[in-house]
């Protein structure tokens, strides 16, 4: 199936995992932000999981490791956004824009050793015949594992935060803290939980960047991926599977750009490299146009501190 | 004999440079509905809080039925019987009513099964309420049904109620006190908090009156009048307002057919709202909570532009103007929420005087604040409301809610409004105080302001307002003489009985 000199199917595969990344920091970051915290450092938890993942995973030669240790640095990450506001009580905005230059310079530093070589290779799935089937098959069953990881997190996460306890009372905790807290919940410690899953996610996110997506280290490798994944919970309106479509959007937005640069559009490459992020703008603007709706579908208490009284 | 329900025994909570609760000592029975009485700041909720578990007391100790209790968090207290309806409802807008009552209990069953006890509960119980419908659509009273059945679900032996009926309609109080005298009959016990002597004399067989943090007297209500239980709950005697009958003047504030979108998802928009309000007149309106108060106020304010000629002030069109331009002109506003929006928390009192009095009193001059003019006018108000504060350079957070009260609704007082519009003026200020504002209101309109009196607190407007409307569904009513008005034809018209919504009366 071509249409000009663009191949619509592989189009659909590569945007597949072109989302994977955004789409994990995002669903990370929706379960932070439903719980009524707003952390700006997702491109730092990203970057530093791109790092580190590519670090552990070039000295001990084992892709998986590689995805462990960027699991636990975003969380270590995420852990130090957490501190600062959930126990020193600093401001979340503050604190997530900090998370985010620290990321990216501490990345740097780490990743020096690191520029110009070639990861271990991760194994595709392996489906057998069903990967032979036209067009669905080089669609839906020729990818890496961690694709699939990241469609089973997406119904993960959404069947946790609407049908189980524990995701009602993390709901709750963002919804209205201070009722929360009333009713016992122990909101600090529900939110510092949250974050470091959302810091676990974005850091699998950025070693799917390293070790799969590119596969290479540069230095600022992440470029925005971060604040696409925060502009997409606002897109999703707070509901995973909503994030897995915009994921999916911006995604195919990227891989256009790039079919389109690579087929010799007539047009300059700068404006088609700008246009996932004046998109991601753009729907923005939208969504919070109508300001009663935005504000239905916004956690309670998104971005305040909770200080417990009494 | 056998011990009683909860005995409390020298409880005392001091909190840095505060001593909450003082040796406290009393007994709740089984089967009894007993009061706690006191002003705000009187030591009610800090106690209530430990017998739920939320404050771990510093000394004293509870017995429940004679065993020593001292539970470290409201689990705790929910599984030895213990449920509480607190006062600001712990409720999430965004969730439906079921999910509000799972996350209230300790082992919740499957959401389908919740649904259907719930609606069994309620009906046995004449609550009714829809288990799917979402919390942030239903009214004041509805949501305190889901906080009730919440409570009632995990089959309490004690019942605490912390100021249950503030936010409801009389019927609606009607409805409440029918399902606390039927769980009476049932042995259960209930440990009623307010401030509202009548209820607690229709109601309460024993009560217990705080000050200070202190028990200063017990008595047995229905033996007492409201005037008595007043005086022991604030340590002296009252002062009544009062006022002079005045001649009503000309029409200063006239509204006329003024429909206004509501800027939030669960506000309610005004719909063609009429009301006339002459010089020397204070025009009551009441309703409750979430019926399109906030909505009026931001549209007499100017927060809420409307067409020009729907608010006339004094006959000039004015509703497309902002605040500070129909401030110039003599229409002042005090919202009900104290720190945010009538005062910004983090600024001085001077400041918090200047935000609302530079154009009338001339604080600025050509764009220069003055600030020795801003202070002694922040200063005149601390004088003239009895403001009690270490001086005008105190942030208004600092300051408890009725002196911060005292100081915004003087501020707009001392600026002489032609015309005063005025949200909860006495919400969570204690007695002495809430006397002094109604009287500082009472003065107003008899020097010839027009005043809008809206509050929730029905006494409060049948004691000093002229007139009476009532707000409900963004409708209000035609105007009634506040002079023989009764409890229930306000029922009625709360109800919507008189906006022409005859069948929602009921």
């Amino acid at each position: 199936m071509e249409i000009g000199s663009l191949n619509v199917v592989v189009l659909i595969a590569s945007l597949m995992v072109a989302a994977t990344p955004i789409l994990m920091a995002a669903i990370g970051e929706l379960v932070v932000e439903k719980a009524g915290v707003l952390n700006l450092g997702v491109e730092g938890m990203m970057i530093t999981g791109a790092v580190s993942g590519f670090a552990i995973a070039v000295t001990t030669g084992s892709p998986v490791m590689g995805m462990l240790g960027a699991i636990i640095a975003g969380a270590l990450m995420a852990l130090i956004f957490g501190i600062l506001t959930q126990v020193l009580m600093a401001n979340q905005v503050a604190s997530g824009l900090a998370l985010t230059l620290f990321g990216l310079g501490f990345s740097a530093l780490v990743g020096q050793g690191f520029v110009g070589i070639v990861p271990p290779r991760t194994a595709k799935l392996d489906f057998g015949p069903l990967s032979d089937i036209p067009v669905l098959g080089q669609i839906l069953f020729r990818h890496d594992a961690l694709v699939y990881v990241s469609l089973l997190m997406v119904a993960g996460v959404w069947y946790w935060l609407t049908r189980t306890r524990s995701g009602r009372i993390l709901r709750a905790v963002g919804e209205n803290h201070d009722s929360a807290h009333a009713l016992g919940y122990k909101v600090r410690r529900v939110r510092i939980l949250a974050i470091m899953f959302g810091g676990a996610c974005a850091g699998l996110g950025g070693a799917y960047l390293s070790l799969i997506r590119v596969p290479q280290w540069t230095e600022g490798m992440t470029a925005g991926a971060g604040w696409i994944a925060l502009a997409l919970v606002v897109f999703a309106s707070w509901r995973p599977w909503r994030a897995l479509l915009g994921a999916y959007l911006f995604g195919g937005i990227m891989v256009l750009q790039l079919n389109l640069q690579a087929a010799g559009l007539r047009f300059p490459v700068e404006y088609l490299s700008m246009s996932p992020y004046l998109i991601t703008i753009l729907v923005l603007v939208i969504m919070s146009s109508s300001r009663a709706r935005a504000s239905l579908a916004a956690p309670g208490s998104l971005g305040q501190s909770f200080h417990a009284a009494g | 004999m056998k011990p009683p329900l909860l005995s409390l025994q020298g409880l005392t909570k001091i909190y840095p440079g505060v001593v909450a609760n003082k040796d406290i000592t009393f007994d709740i029975a089984d089967g009894e509905v007993h009061a706690l009485l006191g002003e705000n700041g009187a030591g009610k909720s800090t106690l209530v809080k430990a017998i739920y578990g939320l404050v771990t007391p510093n000394e004293g100790q509870m017995l429940w039925r004679g065993v020593p209790y001292a539970p470290h968090a409201p689990a705790e207290a929910r599984s030895t019987g213990v449920a509480m309806v607190f006062q600001h409802f712990s409720l999430f807008d965004a969730m439906d009513v079921a999910e509000n009552v799972a996350l209230g209990m300790d082992n919740p069953p499957p959401i389908r099964e919740l649904s259907a006890r719930i609606t069994e509960v309620s009906n046995n119980y004449g609550l009714p309420l829809d288990p799917s419908r979402m919390v942030g659509d239903l009214s004041a009273g509805e949501r305190q049904r889901v906080e009730i059945i919440r409570c009632l679900l995990q089959d309490p032996q004690l019942l605490i109620m912390d100021e249950p009926t503030s936010v409801l309609t009389p019927q609606e109080v009607e409805i409440l006190f029918r399902t606390l005298r039927q769980l009476r009959a049932e042995g259960k016990s209930i440990l009623y908090i307010s401030h509202k002597l009548e209820e607690i004399r229709s109601l309460c067989e024993h009560a217990t009156v705080l000050r200070h943090g202190e028990v200063v007297g017990r008595c047995d209500p229905r033996e007492e009048s409201a005037r008595s239980l007043a005086e022991m709950m604030v340590g002296q005697s009252l002062h009544t307002p009062s006022r002079l009958a005045a001649e009503p003047g000309k029409t200063l504030l006239q509204v006329t057919d003024l429909s206004v979108a509501s800027p939030s998802a669960f506000g309610t928009s005004l719909k063609s709202v009429n009301l006339k309000v002459r010089a020397g007149e204070i025009y009551g309106i009441g309703g409750v909570a979430g019926n399109g108060q906030d909505e009026l106020l931001g549209a007499l304010s100017g927060e809420l532009p409307s067409a020009a000629a729907s608010i006339q002030l004094d006959g000039k069109p004015v509703g497309t103007l902002g605040p500070n331009a129909r401030r110039a002109l003599g229409l002042l506003c005090a919202p009900e929420e104290r720190l945010g929006h009538a005062a910004a928390p983090d600024m001085s009192l001077t400041e918090n005087a200047l935000l609302t009095g530079a154009a009338r009193e001339g604080l600025v001059k050509k764009g220069f604040v003055g600030w020795s003019k801003a202070r002694d006018f922040a200063e005149k108000v601390i004088l003239r409301f009895d403001v009690r504060t270490p001086g005008a350079h105190v942030a208004a957070r600092a300051l408890s809610g009725g002196n911060l009260q005292k100081f915004v609704i003087g501020r707009e007082i001392l600026q002489r409004p032609s015309v005063l519009v005025v949200n909860q003026p006495t919400w969570g200020v204690d007695a002495s105080a809430a006397a002094a504002i109604r009287q500082a209101l009472l003065d107003l309109a008899q020097a010839g302001a027009a005043v809008v009196l809206v509050s929730q607190d029905l006494d409060e407007i049948l004691e000093i307002a002229d007139k009476f409307a009532a707000l409900n569904g963004g409708k209000l009513s035609a105007p009634r003489p506040v002079q023989g008005l009764t409890m229930d034809q306000i029922g009625l018209m709360l109800g919507g009985a008189e906006t022409g919504d005859a069948d929602v009366a009921a």
